[in-house]
């Protein structure tokens, strides 16, 4: 049933009680054309758009716990596509622009919200690299523009332009167009539309081992669900893809650590948009529930613990008291940890792997909410063709021994 | 916050007076321009990443200023075994047997 205003009044007449679920509850079939592992955010759009772009429906997507319980559930939910280089701007503007128009095409309210980001300076250097970045990006067609602390401060009047704290704010970068959206109903909105086209989401179903054949090509995945057959396998499992490539035999350029963010009171509407800041890492904006959503850096050292070092977290929330000196006094209410795969340049994988029909969609790190439905798409024409979408071309596994690095550690934003 | 045994130092501190050193016992190649492109990617940017017990390199910056190895359990962040740079890594496995028989 589609979400429209007859529904919602004609639902509303019967208390709400006629509403279907919204995506099927599969159990595995023995066999499909194509197996997507990892029911996160780019798992399902992937699954969404290989139905939807490449006629590709008899696809499953499986998901050891619950879907879009890892990293599609933790995250901050910022969106931005103000990266440095011309391939990074590419990719993630793709995904900004399929933001812009995701509720309608998905039928369902992602609350896709372009409130701003702004990314502060604090010294030379940081007003050196923001004002790089910005050029690079109107050169690539991308809206960022230089502000002021004046202007910052107009922008956000909760933040403190002070210039006796001890990292004052001496500019910023701002893209109007970057924001928020909803992490959950990214997740649950994809999953309603590719479960629509007759995609098959697993849940509490891990894969165990990936079946070859003689030649070496993928054959199929064993699950806790038992053996399913297909001949084309896209991993998409974020912390895990080195664990889940292992199973086929491929090694990763790849490390695990947990990122941490944290979640205060609920208070009236304060925060006007994204603020982050990468020098004393701490970002903070508003959810549409009134909680302070507080983003932390990495832990030092890698993990699977989905948890992090309380001092991360500490560190973060003194940078936050010092910008924002209003909120000093407010409790905090939840902190967790997600396990995000970071790669040496900061950028991610999208493509092929040396294992025929086996590929591969990781990387993202600290910040691949954004790229959700880009991402997605990308990996969904990579998958059908088996040759990569043009803007996911430069950033295959190949990059590494090519040494056709896309270094994009300064905005990566969370200091690792 | 980890609590780390320098086994320099021979007492445990806690994590803020480390750096933490990436993987341990990868071994720069002794002749780099005879490996191959895939060869050098594999030392420079691969890693094992495990799910498991991972050995890894510590210095204790803020202590004797000293590199040393450690094996971790990366699910549950508990330190196993810490051991000098240079000496090879401890057997888990035998210990454990040692212990029980």
């Amino acid at each position: 049933m589609r979400f429209s205003l007859a529904n919602v009044a004609l639902q509303a007449l019967s208390h709400n009680s006629g509403w279907p679920e919204q995506w099927r509850n599969a159990e595995p079939k023995a066999a499909y054309d194509a197996v997507i592992i990892g029911a996160g955010g780019h798992g399902l759009a992937t699954a969404y758009y290989l139905a939807k772009e490449h006629g590709l429906s008899n696809v499953a997507v499986l998901e050891k716990g619950w879907l879009g319980g890892g990293n599609t559930g933790r995250n901050t939910t910022i969106i931005r596509s103000n990266y440095l280089w011309e391939e990074s701007a590419a990719l993630y503007e793709h995904a900004l622009k399929l933001w812009e128009g995701l509720s309608q095409e998905l039928n369902y309210n992602v609350m896709y919200s372009p409130r701003g980001v702004m990314m502060l300076a604090h010294n030379t250097h940081d007003v050196q690299v923001g004002k790089r970045h910005v050029h690079a990006n109107r050169l690539a067609g991308v809206d960022n523009e230089w502000l002021s602390p004046e202007e910052a401060k107009a922008f956000c009047p909760l933040l403190n332009v002070a210039r006796d704290i001890r990292y004052p704010v001496v500019g910023a970068a701002l893209q109007r167009r970057g924001g928020t959206a909803r992490h959950d109903a990214v997740a649950w909105g994809y999953a309603r539309a590719a479960s629509a086209r007759g995609v098959d989401i697993i849940q509490n179903c891990e894969a165990t081992a990936i079946r070859r054949d003689a030649s070496g090509a993928v054959s199929g995945v064993e699950t806790t669900r038992g053996a399913i057959a297909a001949k084309k396998i896209g991993v998409v499992a974020a912390g895990h893809t080195s664990v889940v490539m292992a199973m086929a035999g491929v090694r990763m350029p790849l490390e695990s650590y947990p990122l941490q963010a944290l979640v205060s009171e609920p208070v009236k509407p304060m925060m006007p948009c994204v603020v982050m800041s990468n020098t004393i890492h701490a970002y903070m904006s508003q959810s549409d529930k009134g909680e302070l959503v507080i983003g932390a850096g990495t832990d030092a050292y890698i993990s699977y613990s989905q948890t992090g070092g309380l001092h991360i977290a500490n560190h973060t929330l003194e940078a936050i008291c010092e910008l924002f000196p209003t909120v000093r006094r407010m409790r905090m209410l939840r902190n967790w940890g997600g396990i995000v795969d970071v790669t040496p340049d900061r950028s991610p994988i999208i493509g092929s792997t040396p294992v025929p029909g086996l590929y591969v969609n990781c990387g993202w790190g600290t910040g691949g909410f954004k790229a959700t439905p880009g991402s997605g798409h990308v990996f969904a024409h990579t998958i059908a063709r088996g040759e990569p979408h043009p803007l996911a071309a430069p950033f295959t596994l190949d990059r590494f021994r090519s040494g056709r690095l896309i270094d994009e550690a300064a905005a990566a934003a969370v200091a690792h | 916050m980890l609590l780390i045994a320098c086994p320099y130092c021979g007492i445990e501190r806690p994590e803020i007076e480390f750096r933490y050193g990436g993987e341990a016992h990868i071994a720069r190649p002794a002749d780099p321009s005879a490996l191959t492109d895939g060869e050098w990617a594999n030392f420079l940017y691969f890693r094992s990443n495990p799910k498991g017990v991972v050995a890894e390199r510590w210095r204790h910056a803020f202590g004797c200023g000293r590199f040393f190895n450690c094996l971790r359990d990366t699910v549950s962040d508990k330190i196993l075994a810490v051991y000098k740079a240079g000496e090879a890594r401890p057997d888990l496995a035998a210990d454990e047997a040692g212990r029980g028989a």
